[in-house]
C-alpha cells in the first residue's frame, strides 16, 4: 500500500478545480473549496479504481480526514 | 446469476424518439456555476430533453412504432405481442401497452401489457418478447419501452433534476428459425428499493396532505414525497459491486469472448459510473463504450436503444454485429444480453 502522503496527492490529483498544495493528510475533506456530494462519488471512483476497495455511505459518514479515508482503506485491503 | 438463453428470434429493427426541447445543465439556476461545470464534468451531462407538458411516454413510443412498422413493411395484422416497459405510464390504468394496441392500430387478437421496470427494462422487456416469440406461435412483436422522468423529478433537487431526460423506444421481434442463440443473465435485489423511488401516490402511503410538501432534505435538495429520490451513493455501490459481475457471468456461462464483441452498450447513468464499470470488466477501448448521456442525460428504459440510435446506426445498418447491452438500476435489477444484429433497420432519430 502507498503512504498516505501518497494517497492524498492521488487525491487531490483527481479534484481537477482544487489548487496544488491545499490539500493535506490531515485536511477535512469536506472543506474543500466548492465541495459538494458529486465530490463524495469522485473519492468512491477513485478509491474503487486505484485499490478495488468500495466504500459505503457509512464509510463516507465516519471519515473527517483525508488519512481517515486512507485507513478505511487499508483496513478494508487486508 | 439467472443465465438463460433465446433461440429463433432476430431483432429487425429499432427506433427512438426524444422530445425537441432541449434543456441545458449550464443554466440550472438552482446550483453554482462551479457545481454546474462540476456536474457536467463528472456525470457528462450536459443537455438533456425534457417533454412538454402534453407529451407522455406513449406518445414517445408511439412514433418509433409507427414510423417502424412502416419502414419493416410490416403487416399490422401480423403483430402478435406488444410490450410496453415504462414507470411513467399515461395513466394508473389502463396500461399504456393497450393504449397503443389500438393506437397503432393493431388487432384485438394482440398481446398487450405492460412491464414496470426502469433502467434494466430494455434487456429484461427483450428477453419477455424474444421468449413469447421462440416457438414461433406467436411471429412479430413490438417492444416499446420510454420514460417520462422529467415528471417527477424536483426542480429543487441538484441529485436529480439534472440528470434526467426523456426518451422513448420502439424496438421490432420476429420468429426466424435458425437465428443466433440471445444470451441473458437477469437479476434481482428488492432490498435496494429505497435508493431510487417515489415514496407517495400508490397503494402503500397513497396521496396524502403532506404528498406535495418540499422538504428541505440536505443542501440544494428539497423535494416533496412526490417526487423521485435518488441515493447516489447507494447507487453507484450497487452498480460496482453487481454489474461487472454480472456482465463478466455472462460472456463466461454463454462461453462468448468480449474481445469478439463489436460493441458494450450500457445504460447510460452517468459517465462517472459507466467509466468505473467499463474500467472493473477491463475494457480498454473506449470507443467500444458508446455514449449518448452528453446530449440527452439518463433515459431511463430507453437509454439502450436511444444509444443504438444516436451512435451506432451505420454499424448497426450495414454491418453484422455482437453487441453487449447492459442495464441496470432502480429495483434494484439489473441485467446483461449477448445479442447479434444483422443488418437492421435504424430510424434516424425522431423528435416530437
Amino acid at each position: 500500500m502507498i503512504s498516505v502522503e501518497e494517497f492524498t496527492n492521488q487525491l487531490a490529483a483527481e479534484f481537477e478545480d482544487v489548487e496544488p498544495n491545499t490539500i493535506f493528510p490531515d485536511t477535512n475533506y469536506r472543506d474543500i473549496k466548492n465541495w459538494s456530494s458529486m465530490y463524495a462519488l469522485i473519492i468512491i471512483a477513485f478509491i474503487d479504481a486505484n485499490f478495488d476497495v468500495q466504500l459505503n455511505a457509512e464509510n463516507l459518514k465516519s471519515t473527517q480526514t483525508v488519512r481517515d479515508l486512507y485507513n478505511v482503506v487499508c483496513e478494508k485491503m487486508k | 446469476m439467472s443465465f438463460v438463453t433465446v433461440n429463433n428470434v432476430s431483432v429487425k429493427g429499432i427506433g427512438a424518439c426524444v422530445p425537441t426541447q432541449v434543456y441545458n445543465n449550464l443554466s440550472y439556476q438552482h446550483v453554482t456555476e462551479p457545481e454546474r461545470e462540476l456536474f457536467i464534468k463528472t456525470t457528462g451531462i450536459k443537455e438533456r430533453r425534457v417533454a412538454d407538458a402534453q407529451t407522455s411516454t406513449s406518445d414517445m413510443c408511439f412514433e418509433p412504432a409507427k414510423q417502424l412498422i412502416d419502414k419493416l413493411q410490416w403487416d399490422k395484422s401480423e403483430i402478435d405481442v406488444v410490450i410496453m416497459v415504462t414507470q411513467s405510464p399515461d395513466y394508473f390504468i389502463p396500461g399504456s401497452a393497450v393504449i397503443l394496441q389500438d393506437r397503432l392500430g393493431l388487432k384485438k387478437s394482440c398481446l398487450a401489457f405492460d412491464i414496470n421496470l426502469g433502467c434494466s427494462g430494455y434487456v429484461y422487456g427483450l428477453y419477455v418478447l424474444s421468449n413469447l416469440l421462440s416457438s414461433g406461435q406467436l411471429k412479430k412483436g413490438l417492444l416499446l419501452v420510454g420514460d417520462k422522468s422529467t415528471v417527477s423529478t424536483s426542480y429543487t433537487d441538484k441529485s436529480a433534476y439534472p440528470l434526467f431526460g426523456d426518451a422513448g423506444s420502439a424496438t421490432a421481434l420476429e420468429f426466424e428459425e435458425k437465428a443466433n442463440t440471445m444470451y441473458f443473465n437477469l437479476s434481482s435485489d428488492g432490498s435496494g428499493k429505497d435508493a431510487i423511488i417515489i415514496e407517495h401516490g400508490g397503494s402503500r402511503h397513497g396521496i396524502q396532505d403532506d404528498t406535495f410538501d418540499l422538504v428541505d432534505i440536505e443542501p440544494g435538495v428539497q423535494r416533496a414525497k412526490r417526487h423521485l429520490k435518488l441515493d447516489g451513493i447507494d447507487i453507484f455501490n450497487f452498480a460496482l459491486r453487481e454489474v461487472p459481475a454480472n456482465v463478466n457471468e455472462l460472456y463466461n456461462a454463454s462461453q462468448k469472448n468480449m474481445s469478439d464483441t463489436n460493441y458494450f452498450v450500457f445504460h447510460q447513468a452517468n459517465k462517472l459510473i459507466n467509466e468505473s464499470v467499463r474500467k472493473k470488466l477491463k475494457i480498454t477501448d473506449t470507443t467500444k463504450v458508446p455514449y449518448s448521456i452528453n446530449q440527452f442525460g439518463n433515459t431511463s428504459s430507453a437509454s439502450i436503444p436511444l444509444t443504438m440510435i444516436t451512435e451506432l446506426t451505420e454499424q448497426l445498418s450495414n454491418h453484422r454485429q455482437t453487441l453487449c447491452l447492459c442495464g441496470f438500476g432502480v429495483g434494484y435489477s439489473w441485467g446483461s444480453a449477448i445479442i447479434d444484429f444483422d443488418k437492421i433497420v435504424c430510424l434516424p432519430l425522431i423528435e416530437i
